[in-house]
């Protein structure tokens, strides 16, 4: 199906949060930090208050009134100790954004810096177990006895991978409008990934109860998990305007959401593998060791799919954290899965190396009959027949695997396979649906991103109702609507999706109106494994002068349950794989290490993937039936794509080259 | 962005008589908006020089005159510049997007400031930026900057791809200013930083550039190569422009060889090229002339990389473009 918005964003009708029109609107700019670690001395805002506009200079000087349990991120102008650079320390009000921008420059901000640690190390002596990763797996798993396995294998593989810090990069800059009423209520048009937790952790953060806040956000370019919780934006824009007594606009420049936005966590992963002389896995162990902030535990759930993926009888999982005097990371496409899938798919590839096992065979060999850690069964697990009917679409079967023999002028070519996996679950929400001038309305609080999901929501209603899509309206993307989980976790279209379901339903009994609430069918969810996959192929050709890594063509075969849409499921694969390459080969967030933050902070020197980057990107899938997941039989379909991307990559580079590349990106430089 | 004046000149001797210190010259703006943007560059005024009478790609004697404010997407599609200068039309097609190019011009792609990411952030030092505050880049993050011709100053490299072809072309910049009208041969529009780094060109205040001649084509055969870790709109890494004409008895006649991304200017290779005029083409002699030049190479830790790559790219280049 076509986007049911579709011709309101050609045209330019579709409402972004920075585009309202408002009577008598101020503009916000942040003051940031100019050091990583320290204290406020004093904030001098009077030659800032003396230039033309400008209406209010938020800062620590006169601390706003702010709910007791606000997330510290969202916390501003609270404390004068500042926790990263870039940190937002004040604020100027204006009645332009160029004042607004000249005055905030104006502002003078005295600090006591103290040295700062801004790098995440193997050996960092503050690295230490969380409670939980996110958003609520165990830290630490382990079954079987690890040490004895990996001391009794005929083949041992011990290696470590590192993945920078990534920034999600959504083509939409964060941005909000915040108007309050003559009563004190507020509404915030905002670019949010979930109105309903954000409408709940705003009105935390500004003390208010959240009948008195709305959060509107019906047109979103792009989140990647960005957008997933507040960011200081949203609250920022609250405060100002307040402070002026008119409505106020923030919106973030490209340089700001590198600061204040969140970002992937750099990761540093040890691998061991012990295996039998036919690559049967005795033992694994996959170590992590990230970062967060000083201010928020985040800690990203890198070896869970380590859990879920291949038969061990002896397998242990682990994350170490250490906070850092850097930002909050945060949720990026596929957290966990996504960094981890690259270290283990890279190790399996290396595993099949040492044995002289074919790595799609490697992977057969080594499928499990249920969920290695949990022991649980699965709900479906297709991972074997992605992994055939990718082999045979991809030309795989005549593949030599010798390493760096291959020439097609002055490039090395060579293919490489990935496994990937993403956890299908779903949330509770509420949805209802009403007959309203000959057709029907359905309305829930859920987020269309740019993925289509106001356009998946349409045809989940119209096949319930056996009704036209032309039919069925979708209202999302409002805090006022019935409650409704984010956009993230590859959740949405299941979570939602049953809403929408059971109140179409529920429509039906009624004939006029139907509400649902899947809370209780939620949580009777019966305890299985439940997880989409997919094989990824991938063929790269790699300058033997220069180190130029090209990918000439990908294939993706997947198998994520049943797929509601084919339009819109094709760009999600695709695009998750696209966004894969660009991990792969260029994207890395370059710490500065002098002075905190980060060196390459706009789009020009933080490269993502081009058009003539991208030559064949081909995503396949199997439509499976699995009754265990949903009333529409899906699983998640936007996040699985990126997932295991990198290593089908760097396992092809490997192969073309002969050269082993344990560090992404995989630049020319690390190739000479 | 701070405000300042604007002015659209109406001929070259009016914008002349325009400029005052603190004041600038504005073409496309793709760079000089972004520096305002980002306060970088906080010009009093800007002299809009953009519609000035000095477009045009005529021929002139030999060569060619390129007019000033001629935009870099009519240069390189240019029919006198795609037959008679391929290596030309190539750097300018390898360079930024095709919005970009629609909008830059000649001149203006010239002057284009550094993207060293400490020049472009001013919450941090630069010597180019903010003379006498240090540079960061030299201890910090350089992976992209140069390796040949720095300073203890300064370490940045001059993005642009086309002033890499017109040095190998040997380019002469027309130039009218207060003290009258000059003319700089390429590479010798740009300096090398020293201890003054915050001076890119040897263009004194307030002196505008009119046109680009080239003199005739040289001999031989001739290729633009950029790499790059991303396949288009991406600086060079290292980028090369070189010319080769090989004569009849299989020695080297002629030879010109510029790179891009290693330097504060676009670097001819003169080392490499007096190693192989008169010498016989083939690898040995194009190795030797690529370690010639990269023998000088004083490559920092992060962009060591830069020292193989280079020379590399010479050899292959030249194996290409050899009969």
């Amino acid at each position: 199906m076509n986007r049911v918005e579709g011709h309101d964003k050609v045209t330019g009708r579709a409402t972004y949060a920075a585009e309202y029109p408002v009577e008598g609107v101020a503009y916000c700019y942040p003051v940031q930090a100019e050091i990583a670690r320290g204290r406020i001395a004093g904030v001098d805002a009077s030659a800032a208050l003396a230039m033309p506009g400008v209406l209010a200079v938020l800062s620590c000087e006169e601390p706003p009134e702010l709910g007791a349990d606000a997330e510290p991120e969202l916390a501003l102008f609270q404390r004068r100790e500042v926790a990263y650079r870039g940190q937002i320390v004040a604020a100027v009000v204006a009645d332009s954004y160029d004042d607004a921008r000249a005055a905030a420059r104006a502002v003078r901000v005295a600090y006591e810096p103290e040295a700062h640690d801004v790098m995440l190390r193997a050996d960092h002596r503050g690295l230490y177990k969380p409670d939980k990763v996110n958003p609520d797996f165990p830290t630490d798993t382990e079954k079987g006895d690890v040490a004895a396995g990996l001391a009794g294998a005929q083949v041992t593989i011990d290696v470590t991978y590192t993945t920078p810090t990534m920034h999600n990069n959504p083509m939409e800059p964060h941005a909000t409008l915040a108007l309050w009423n003559g009563d004190g209520d507020l509404t915030l048009y905002d670019s949010s990934q979930g109105v309903s937790l954000g409408r709940d952790m705003i009105a935390q953060a500004l003390g208010l109860p959240r009948e008195r806040v709305r959060v509107v956000s019906r047109h979103v370019g792009g989140g990647f998990g960005s957008k997933g919780s507040p960011r200081p934006n949203s609250v920022l824009a609250a405060l100002a305007a307040r402070a002026a007594g008119r409505p106020v606009k923030v919106a973030l420049t490209r340089q700001q959401m590198f600061d204040v936005t969140g970002y992937r966590t750099p990761t540093i992963q040890r691998i061991r593998v012990g295996a039998d002389a036919a690559g049967r896995i005795a033992a694994l162990e996959h170590e992590v060791a990230e970062q967060s902030s000083t201010l928020v535990e985040f800690a990203e759930q890198t070896a869970t799919a380590t859990r879920v993926m291949y038969a061990a009888p002896a397998l242990r999982t682990a994350h170490r954290l250490v906070r850092l005097d850097t930002a909050t990371p945060s949720i990026m496409r596929a957290p966990g899965g996504c960094p981890g899938m690259f270290a283990l798919e890279s190790a399996m590839d290396e595993l099949a190396v040492a044995v002289g096992v074919d790595p799609v065979e490697l992977r057969v060999r080594n499928d499990p009959d249920t969920e290695p850690d949990s022991g649980l069964p699965f709900s479906s697990r297709n991972l074997v027949a992605c992994l055939r009917e990718g082999a045979e679409r991809f030309g795989w079967r005549d593949r030599d695997p010798a390493p760096g023999v291959r020439r097609r002028g002055r490039w090395l070519v060579g293919t490489g396979v990935a496994s990937s996996t993403y956890p299908a679950r779903r949330r509770p929400s509420q949805a209802s649906a009403a007959v309203e001038n000959g057709g029907f309305v359905v309305r829930i609080a859920a987020a269309d991103i740019g993925t289509g999901s106001r356009t998946a929501l349409t045809r989940i209603a119209a096949d319930t109702l056996h009704v036209d899509p032309g039919l069925v309206r979708v209202e999302l993307g409002d805090s006022d609507l019935p409650y409704a989980p984010v956009a993230g976790g590859s959740m949405g279209t299941a979570s939602w999706g049953t809403a929408v379901t059971m109140a179409c339903q529920d429509l039906l009994r009624d004939g006029k109106q139907g509400f649902a609430d899947t809370t209780e069918a939620v949580n009777a969810d019966a305890e299985l494994a439940r997880h989409a996959f997919g094989a990824q192929f991938a063929e790269v050709r790699v300058d033997a002068d220069t180190g130029e890594v090209r990918v000439s063509r990908m294939l993706g075969v997947f198998a994520a349950g049943r797929i509601v849409d084919a339009t819109l499921a094709r760009s999600q694969f695709v695009g998750g794989m696209i966004m894969g390459i660009g991990m792969a080969l260029m994207e890395q967030s370059v710490v500065d290490l002098e002075f905190g933050g980060f060196t390459n902070h706009d789009l020009a020197q933080y490269h993502l993937p081009v058009n003539a980057d991208i030559e064949h990107v081909e995503a396949v899938w199997f439509d499976e039936a699995d009754g265990e997941l949903n009333p529409m039989g899906t699983k998640g379909i936007g996040e699985i794509g990126i997932v295991g991307t990198a290593a089908a990559v760097a396992n092809a580079v490997y192969h073309a080259t002969g050269r082993r590349v344990r560090d992404l990106p995989i630049t020319p430089a690390k190739l000479l | 962005m701070k405000a300042f004046e604007y002015a659209r000149a109406a001929d070259p001797a009016d914008a002349v008589a325009r400029f005052r210190p603190g004041a600038m010259y504005l073409g496309g703006g793709t760079n000089l908006v972004d520096l305002m943007r980002l306060g970088v560059a906080e010009p009093g005024a800007l002299v809009d020089v953009s519609r000035l009478p000095l477009g045009g790609v005529e021929p002139d004697g030999d060569g060619l005159r390129i007019g000033a404010a001629v935009r870099n997407s009519e240069l390189a599609a240019h029919p006198l510049v795609r037959e008679r200068y391929p290596v030309l039309a190539r750097a300018v097609l390898a360079g930024a997007s095709g919005q970009v190019r629609n909008m830059a011009t000649v001149a203006g792609n010239l002057l284009q400031r550094t993207r060293c990411p400490y020049f472009q952030d001013v919450s941090k030092p630069c010597n180019k930026r903010q003379p006498g505050s240090g540079c960061p880049a030299i201890g910090g993050d350089h992976a992209n900057l140069a390796v040949l011709g720095h300073s203890r100053a300064c370490v940045a490299t001059h993005p642009s791809d086309m002033a890499v072809a017109l040095a190998a072309l040997d380019a002469r910049v027309h130039i009218t200013g207060p003290g009258g009208d000059r003319v700089l041969a390429m590479p010798g529009l740009h300096r090398l930083p020293g201890d003054e780094p915050h001076r890119d060109t040897r263009l004194e205040p307030g002196e505008l550039i009119t046109a680009v001649a080239l003199p005739a084509p040289p001999p031989g055969a001739s290729h633009y190569r950029k790499v790059r870790e991303r396949a288009s709109f991406a600086f060079a890494l290292v980028s090369i422009a070189a010319v080769l004409d090989v004569g009849a008895d299989g020695t080297v006649a002629d030879c010109r060889i510029a790179l891009g991304g290693v330097a504060h200017v676009p670097w001819r290779a003169f080392h490499a090229e007096q190693a192989l005029r008169g010498s016989r083409a083939g690898e040995d002699a194009f190795v030797r002339a690529a370690e010639a030049e990269m023998a000088e190479a004083v490559p920092l830790p992060r962009n060591a990389y830069k020292v193989p790559l280079a020379r590399n790219l010479i050899v292959r280049t030249l194996l290409e473009l050899a009969p």
